[in-house]
């Protein structure tokens, strides 16, 4: 497929270039004019090359919305995604609309105005009507759009703590990411990086008793249609949470706390099955398969066959690895995500065992053990407050 | 053929003095003449444009061939950066680094404004030569210097700065995090630190050069629209530039002397820093206070000389002067009160946001009028199809394409899912990358014969621009669609994620359209450095146009004009007026010089 492309590709250009050539060839014959003006042949050519040039950006403008139009996000996986998608979709409409005109006017006039000896330009300087005109249309539609905007923006931002939201703390660090929920009291323990030592990777404040039920996991599971308010801490530079199946996005910051809430609503299951969800797989196996073929043909290890899953990703330039920056994202019902909430070890739990099996200074595998810094300059961040 | 009313040659040298021998040195190098300084910056801007395009070839190849091996990885970046061919995550992020940070500042900002500012502000406004030539060359050579600096940074053992060209803190502040952030992003902050200061020599001698030392006769609403828009453009640039060197003075102290600017909590490689109460987000704002004018300072001028030479070459007055002006003016008040639509989802009050989605959008209405005004300046021309004439028409066009994405990206709550995605790539690469440097184009085909005393070939600048317009869209039309469909930008390679496994064909695509982008511009660089030497000699005036640098000999020398600085009756757009008779108003001629006094019973607009 892809060297199938590039030779398309290479073939349209070459084509180009020997059409050009053509004309090239043609414009030099007639009066040998070597003045590096532009004459009326010039111009002639020059003008129909500029109605092609519009057809040409109609022609991958309409390609592209066919071919790549797929590529859109499938439907938001999370309830204020709708209001997202629809301002998104009001957007792309106007602005094809005004960049179809505009780039037709602009390159119709370019061909029908280009020059002649014979031809006049017009004087025509001002006018101060066409002017109102245009001015006025972009100053409506614009206020049209920001206010939509805004309402969407302030319903997107402004939390409402009242619904009882879930409380899930996003922990970034240098590559990955961790969970922590916070456990049957819905408050989330103290935090700082200066607790951070052994098996306590998060910094969680063991003197703070909010913390004990907390559970720190790889992988983050959602309970369908119960609101969600994550709170985002990063341990060593900046990082951003995307989730774009649930057009969701927050940076995550050192040294202060950040967060974006929303309602997941639809679950894995069901994206898995939907028609998009089925295409895209298939689309995405047949690339794999290919590339398999490859590998195959230099002994390499084959990929395995994909399966559908939400991700977080990371989508703040982070360091040498920031482009594989992820964590799975699993939407289920509200029994499955309680049994497997019950599985998960407790802040407490984990602590305790690993007091008990402590030979002396066993460091885990993948973070040197570190004694906190004296205690005056250390800062405790409370979450319980945000 | 024109009527011309150039001074009598006898009253030569009346207020300027320069009977002094020059050698090569004061000539060529430590020239104080802004022509030569135009050339200097110019032939420094492209010298950093083909690093820059050549740096975003290699990491555009890593992209659509992801983790493969190429010989042309190890000769450039050598087995440390490219075992086996292979290039590695660090040495692509410095490159997509060091590709922005050059692009931006070394060619869109010092390359173009430099050179178009130096070169047309005297000659244009009627002056004798910049108000100190002596800071006007001291600015040259600062930015020599940190281009020098910057290069030189390329080659130091932990790599070049690999933080973004945005360097966000604590990335570029902890060489821990990333190896780049070590020398590398010193020599990054000291080149920038030189080259704000060239920035800032440079624009404050043209303001006072446009304020004070207009020709009788050139009041501000006479002024050709290149210079208004180089004047505005360094007004924005004193205005914003220092904020940029505070954000970098207070980085460099975060980084060598222990001060918590922006650093804060901070656990990395098994230790706790002891920065305490500094926050990133202060930078956010630092940066971008400096970063949105950035975008306006690269792409004001380039209107400027759009407008110049759409004028011209439609034989008709540009549509709107006052409009154009007025857009000039309220894109750049607008550009510096909108910073925080780079920062919606950084963690800033949500309702900031909302004020910065209202001042962003308000940009749409000045940059809608004045792409109506080039449509209708267009309408009923008698279009000469000069190559400065096509990529002045591709501007528009990837001008209009690039800025209306900018209305999804301004909005606040799209930006969410859309941020930092290759949506924004495509988006700010079209609008400031891409129309920029047709802008620059432009002027260097339209301004060549000026700069030069010869023409450039007209038939390979015909194919340089036909083949870079279908390139530039076949690079970034599609990337739109890869963007929206949340690919993150600044990834190495898109392959640990299997759901963006189909949009591979795509990067392909991409990747071969940019080759061949950039490999057109080889006809470009042949066009220019051989039409130096061996181009048609030009004639006085080969554009048939009203401003003034063409009333100047063809030959160079020192103070521009042989005799009197000519005086100025009119504005700089009338082309093909006509009298109430219907003929022009200089018969058999259609354009009349701004040193023609008005003809008996002609009236002067009131634009």
């Amino acid at each position: 497929m892809t060297v199938f492309l590039v030779i398309i590709v290479l073939a349209l250009l070459a084509v180009t270039g020997w059409q050009i050539s053509k004309i090239f060839e043609l414009s030099k014959k007639p009066d040998g004019d070597t003045s590096q003006v532009a004459n009326d042949n010039d111009n002639r050519w020059n003008g129909i090359l500029m109605l092609a040039f519009v057809i040409f950006l109609y022609v991958i403008t309409i390609y592209c919305f066919w071919e790549y139009g797929r590529f859109y996000l499938p439907e938001a996986a999370a309830e204020h995604g709708s209001e997202y998608d629809n301002l998104m979709f009001i957007s792309l409409g106007l602005i094809m609309f005004v960049q179809i005109i505009t780039q037709g006017l602009l390159h119709y006039f370019a061909y029908k105005y280009k020059g002649k000896k014979t031809q006049k330009a017009l004087f025509y300087a001002d006018n101060d009507k066409l002017e109102f005109i245009w001015t006025i249309i972009p100053v409506i539609t614009l206020a049209g759009l920001i206010i939509y905007g805004l309402f969407t923006w302030s319903d997107i931002m402004n939390i409402n703590e009242e619904e009882d939201p879930l409380v899930i703390e996003i922990y970034a660090y240098q590559f990955d990411w961790r969970a922590r929920y916070s456990g049957e009291d819905n408050t989330l323990g103290k935090a700082n990086v200066r607790f951070i030592e052994g098996v306590n990777q998060l910094g969680v404040d063991e003197s703070d008793s909010y913390g004990d039920d907390d559970k720190i996991v790889t992988e983050l599971h959602l309970p369908v249609n119960r609101p969600v308010l994550f709170k985002f801490r990063s341990q060593d530079v900046l990082h951003s949470a995307y989730f774009p199946f649930f057009r969701a996005q927050m940076n995550v910051v050192p040294g202060m706390i950040t967060q974006f809430g929303f309602t997941p609503t639809i679950t894995t299951e069901e994206m898995r099955e939907s028609e998009y969800m089925v295409d895209k797989v298939k689309s995405v196996n047949e690339e794999r398969k290919e590339r398999n073929e490859d590998l195959i043909a230099a002994g390499e290890p084959t990929l395995d066959p994909y399966e559908f899953d939400y991700f977080l990703l990371c989508n703040k330039i982070c360091g040498q690895a920031h482009y594989n920056m992820q964590m799975k994202i699993i939407v289920e019902s509200e029994e499955d995500y309680e049994a497997w909430l019950a599985e998960q070890p407790t802040f407490a739990s984990t602590m305790e065992g690993s007091n008990q099996d402590q030979a002396p200074a066993a460091p885990s595998e993948d973070m040197e053990t570190e004694e906190p810094q004296e205690s005056e300059a250390v800062a405790v961040v409370d979450n319980e407050k945000n | 053929m024109s009527a011309i009313a150039t001074a009598p040659a006898h009253d030569h040298h009346d207020d300027h003095g320069h009977h002094h021998k020059e050698t090569f040195i004061t000539k060529y190098i430590f020239s104080q003449d802004h022509k030569m300084i135009a050339k200097q910056y110019l032939i420094t801007g492209l010298i950093m444009g083909v690093i820059g395009i050549a740096m975003s070839i290699l990491f555009r190849i890593q992209l659509a061939w992801p983790e493969q091996s190429f010989w042309v990885f190890e000769a450039l970046l050598g087995e440390r950066w490219a075992p086996d061919g292979v290039m590695s995550p660090s040495i692509y992020l410095a490159l997509v680094t060091i590709h922005g940070t050059i692009m931006v500042f070394f060619v869109l900002t010092a390359g173009l404004s430099g050179t178009f500012s130096n070169l047309l502000i005297p000659l244009q406004i009627g002056a004798r030569d910049m108000a100190s030539g002596f800071l006007n060359m001291v600015s040259y050579w600062l930015f020599f210097l940190s281009s020098v600096i910057m290069l030189a940074s390329l080659f130091v053992e932990s790599g070049p700065a690999m933080a973004g060209w945005t360097i966000y803190p604590p990335l570029s502040a902890l060489p821990q995090a990333i190896s780049g952030s070590g020398t590398g992003m010193t020599l990054w902050l000291v080149s920038m630190a030189i080259f704000i200061a060239s920035s800032l020599l440079g624009s404050l001698n043209y303001i006072v050069t446009v304020i004070n030392l207009r020709t009788e006769g050139m009041s501000m609403t006479r002024l050709p629209l290149t210079i208004w828009a180089f004047f505005v453009t360094a007004i924005i640039g004193v205005v914003s530039f220092p904020v940029l060197l505070s954000a970098a003075l207070l980085l460099i102290m975060d980084r060598s002397f222990g001060t918590s600017f922006f650093l804060s909590d901070i656990f990395i490689q098994g230790e706790v820093l002891s920065h305490q109460g500094g926050s990133p987000v202060l930078f956010e704002h630092l940066f971008w206070f400096l970063g949105h004018p950035e975008v306006y300072i690269v792409l004001l001028p380039t209107l400027g000389i759009t407008s110049e030479i759409i004028a011209t070459n439609s034989r008709k007055p540009i549509f709107g002067y006052r409009a154009m002006v007025a857009s000039i003016l309220a894109i750049a008040f607008l550009s510096t009160i909108v910073w925080g639509h780079h920062m919606f989802i950084s963690g800033m009050n949500p309702f900031l946001g909302s004020v910065f989605t209202f001042t962003t959008l308000l940009i749409a209405i000045p940059s809608a009028v004045k792409a109506f005004n080039y449509i209708t300046t267009l309408w009923k021309g008698n279009l000469q199809m000069n190559p400065a004439m096509l990529f002045s028409i591709g501007l528009v066009s990837t001008f209009i394409t690039g800025g209306l994405t900018g209305i999804i990206l301004g909005d606040s709550t799209l930006d969410i899912n859309v941020h930092d995605t290759y949506f924004v790539v495509a988006h700010f690469h079209l609008v400031m990358g891409i129309s920029a440097l047709y802008g620059l184009f432009a002027g260097v085909y339209h301004w060549f014969p000026k700069m030069f005393g010869r023409m450039m070939n007209k038939n390979l600048g015909y194919i340089h621009f036909w083949v870079t317009a279908v390139g530039a869209y076949g690079v970034f039309f599609p990337m739109h669609f890869i963007g929206i469909a949340g690919l993150p930008r600044r990834y190495y390679t898109n392959t640990n994620f299997p759901y963006f496994d189909d949009y591979a064909d795509v990067n392909v695509i991409i990747t071969v359209a940019a080759i061949i982008t950039a490999l057109i511009q080889l006809v470009f660089l042949y066009n220019f450095f051989s039409s130096i030497f061996f181009g048609k000699k030009a004639t006085q005036n080969p554009w048939k146009s009203n401003t003034l640098e063409w009333t100047t000999p063809v030959e160079h020398i020192h103070g521009n004009w042989p005799g009197k600085i000519p005086s100025v009756y009119r504005w700089a757009y009338d082309y093909s007026k006509t009298g109430e008779n219907g003929e022009y108003v200089i018969k058999g001629q259609d354009f009349v010089s701004q040193v023609v006094p008005l003809q008996e019973g002609e009236e002067e607009l009131n634009h």
